[in-house]
């Protein structure tokens, strides 16, 4: 069951996965695209596994595709989690 | 040492399954025995698993089944947490030449054999990645590579899930998840009842091989020593495909 989040925590989140996944931190914003962050469809997947067991929501392939920021990704978690 | 978590052996009630779940629970790893329809061959194994010091737990799933199959991982994940190693065992054969075989009987192979295998692995894949750690082995077969008048559903599943395996593999290898199939040749099972008559002596070692020694392979995969093997097909059948 998803739970109500704020845009904060949901970026807080994804920042830190992404990190993990060896994006550059000084270039993590809303804005940047996850192109320019070097973070491919299987990072994008172990994104979308941090965003189920954070916060129960559910992102399947056809999400996935059409996501180019950061930004668009926090939107989406934050809609499908309210 | 791997990380926290489980092993889920699909198929493991009897033969090569059930093999495969006591090699792992010796390795450690709390063991769920997966089941179709044999309950009480399931039950014995984990009472004799617990009995030696392991731990297990016997699950009802078929792996046709997506809602069935992910409820299985929903509750191992809670019980055990996430799944690390995965054997997809699992499997069924329906004979017939090709110009008799029914669209049931190639439907349930292909689904069975092949499907079940993705059902599991799409689940398994998303904490394995987050662990950076994990194994998956697919029971496939030398039927596959190899003809076997009679079997085209079959030798169409497991020549299926030796090129899955092989996709997956290269997918995630980076994460520290290895993707492997072992293919058995002929192997003393009840899968293998009524139709190996004879066949051993075709067999270079003159012998069918057993559970145990298919097991033994899948424990290697399964193990931290195996970490550069990915992509793989680990072909146990006493010489038979050489």
């Amino acid at each position: 069951m998803a739970t109500a989040v704020t845009d904060q925590e949901v970026e807080n989140t994804l920042y830190e996965a992404m990190a993990e996944t060896g994006a550059d931190r000084s270039q993590l914003s809303r804005d940047a695209s996850f192109e320019e962050l070097d973070v491919d469809s299987l990072d994008l997947v172990e994104l979308a596994q941090v965003v189920e067991d954070e916060f129960g929501v559910e992102l399947k392939g056809e999400d996935m595709k059409d996501l180019r920021t950061v930004g668009q990704a926090v939107d989406l978690v934050v809609a499908r989690a309210s | 040492m791997p990380p926290e978590g489980c092993a889920l052996v699909t198929g493991a009630a009897r033969g090569i399954g059930a093999a495969t779940a006591r090699a792992l629970s010796a390795q450690g790893w709390p063991v769920a025995v997966n089941y179709r329809q044999d309950r009480e061959s399931a039950e014995r194994l984990v009472a004799e698993l617990e009995q030696q010091g392991g731990q297990a737990v016997a699950c009802q799933a078929d792996v046709g089944d997506a809602a069935a199959v992910s409820e299985l991982f929903r509750s191992l994940q809670q019980d055990f947490g996430p799944v690390l190693v995965l054997v997809n065992n699992a499997g069924m054969r329906a004979d017939g030449l090709a110009p008799q075989l029914d669209e049931q009987e190639w439907a349930q192979v292909i689904d069975t054999n092949l499907s079940g295998a993705y059902r599991t692995t799409k689940l398994a894949l998303g904490p394995m990645l987050r662990a950076r750690f994990g194994r998956i082995v697919n029971v496939a077969s030398v039927v596959g590579p190899r003809a076997n008048a009679g079997q085209a559903n079959y030798a169409a599943s497991k020549a299926g899930l030796i090129g899955f395996t092989k996709t997956v593999a290269v997918e995630v290898a980076r994460r520290g998840v290895t993707v492997n199939a072992v293919a058995p040749g002929l192997i003393e099972t009840k899968l293998t009842e009524g139709i190996s008559n004879g066949l051993a002596e075709r067999v270079p070692a003159r012998r069918s091989g057993t559970p145990d020694e298919v097991a033994a392979c899948i424990g290697f995969l399964a193990s931290e020593q195996a970490a550069y093997v990915t992509g793989a097909t680990l072909t146990v059948d006493g010489g038979l495909s050489a």
